[in-house]
């Protein structure tokens, strides 16, 4: 295999009008159209989908997996952002 | 599929890992043990990471070596509705092996890499795919049964503990009930047919069957790696477990079909709800795993050449891609 391999793209699909985009596995093409036309085949041969995004793996930045505890902390403390952390009294309604 | 528990062939691990802290090995095992779904970037025993590097590349091989067998009865399927029929099931193949494919590299071992493994032999694919297809009926045989123990096999692995071989798998599992319907109803359709049909189908089935059952890979006596998958969660159910599940969902579709199972011992034993069936000649098996099988060389040989002939295609693809990017940069 004396060619270089093929960039890695990752595949998302919209399977219907209506919802978002969902990561479905991923491809090597040579091109952002072969990528595209790849997926089709690949990943919605029984009509999965009606919109279709690829993307270069190398392109995606990702968050760590190994600092996520410190990474989602902020968010970890601040339970008053739950409607959950208010009390309601008896006879309040429609709030 | 196909994974036959060929992930229990590979040799003892004698490779020396980095050091792995206690701590980090039991927080591990804690989320398996909780059912959570262990990612990509997720820190993993190396071991774990192994056992999945050569489980999902030898699944991906079968379904890319699987394609030849019913390749070889893409132009001489009998009407165009079966012709395109098994079109479309031999292109579904390709594309299990893409998924899985892409499942492995997750874990960072490059397709390259694979596919180079695969062609010197060092990388293993199921048994099944050794055995040539000499009749029509070998096509409804092979939908029915390898696609049937396929089905056994995938099932439990769209709940294994690493979550891109699991989706890989829920995306499989969806497309293989196609795959086996098919099968059963080319056999249905010769089965109903002249006498002659009937015994093509006969002869197929007892060509397949003791094949067929030998994809669950040994007996869990003999499996290496069985219990260590198992408290992984890359297995959830053992080879003879699984293969007695298909013994049981199979033998009375033959019974429907009008066919013999090749099996002398097969009984059903109304104690256990079981059948009970014959012994795998296990020779034979581990005969076809050291490449001693019927077409193990015919199959590396016509993988080897697609590859080989390919290389200009992707060449091509390469120098166009950079002629764009040049224009339009
Ligand atoms: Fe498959
Ligand atoms: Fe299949």
């Amino acid at each position: 295999m004396q060619n270089k391999e093929w960039a890695l793209y990752e595949v998302f699909i919209r399977t219907r009008a209506g919802l978002s985009h969902r990561h479905a596995g991923s491809l090597h093409a040579a091109d952002d159209q072969m990528a595209l036309d790849y997926a089709r085949d690949t990943y919605t041969r029984r009509s999965e989908g009606v919109s279709l995004w690829v993307v270069r793996s190398d392109q995606i930045v990702a968050s760590d997996p190994a600092e996520s505890a410190a990474f989602f902390e902020p968010a970890e403390d601040k339970i008053y952002r739950h409607p959950t952390f208010y009390e309601i009294p008896d006879g309040v309604e429609n709030l | 599929m196909y994974t036959q528990g060929l992930d229990q062939q590979g040799k003892p691990e004698g490779k020396r890992d980095a050091p792995e802290s206690a701590a980090d090995l039991e927080a591990f095992q804690k989320r398996i043990d909780a059912e959570e779904k262990i990612e990509a970037k997720d820190w993993m025993p190396a071991a774990y990471r192994r056992t999945l590097v050569r489980q999902i590349s030898q699944h991906a091989h079968s379904e890319i070596i699987g394609m030849q067998p019913e390749g070889n009865w893409l132009t001489r399927a009998p009407t165009l509705k079966r012709k395109a029929i098994l079109l479309a099931k031999v292109q579904d193949e390709a594309g299990h092996g893409l998924y899985l494919y892409g499942a492995a590299e997750t874990l960072g071992v490059s397709r390259d890499q694979m596919v180079a493994d695969l062609l010197s032999g060092k990388a293993k694919y199921s048994t099944i795919f050794n055995y040539p297809t000499l009749t029509w009926a070998d096509i409804g045989t092979i939908g029915w049964l390898v696609d049937g123990a396929a089905i056994m096999n995938q099932i439990p692995l769209c709940r294994c503990s690493y979550g891109p071989y699991a989706r890989a798998m829920v995306r499989i599992c969806k497309e293989e009930s196609f795959h086996q319907r098919q099968g059963f109803d080319i056999m249905l359709v010769l089965c109903r047919g002249s006498g002659e049909q009937k015994a093509m189908a006969q002869d197929a089935l007892d060509r397949w069957w003791w094949p067929s059952l030998m994809m669950f890979g040994p007996h869990d006596s003999e499996s290496k790696h069985s219990a260590k998958s198992m408290a992984w969660k890359i297995k959830r159910f053992s080879n003879d477990e699984l293969r007695q599940k298909f013994v049981d969902a199979t033998v009375p579709q033959a019974e429907f079909l009008g066919l013999k199972m090749p099996d002398d011992d097969l009984r059903y034993d109304k104690k256990s709800g079981h059948y009970r069936f014959g012994e795998i000649d296990w020779q034979e098996f581990h005969d076809v795993i050291a490449g001693n099988g019927p077409c193990n060389r015919q199959r590396l040989e016509q993988r080897t050449r697609a590859q080989d002939d390919g290389a200009w295609v992707r060449e091509a693809a390469c120098a166009h891609a950079a002629k764009h990017a040049a224009k339009a940069a």
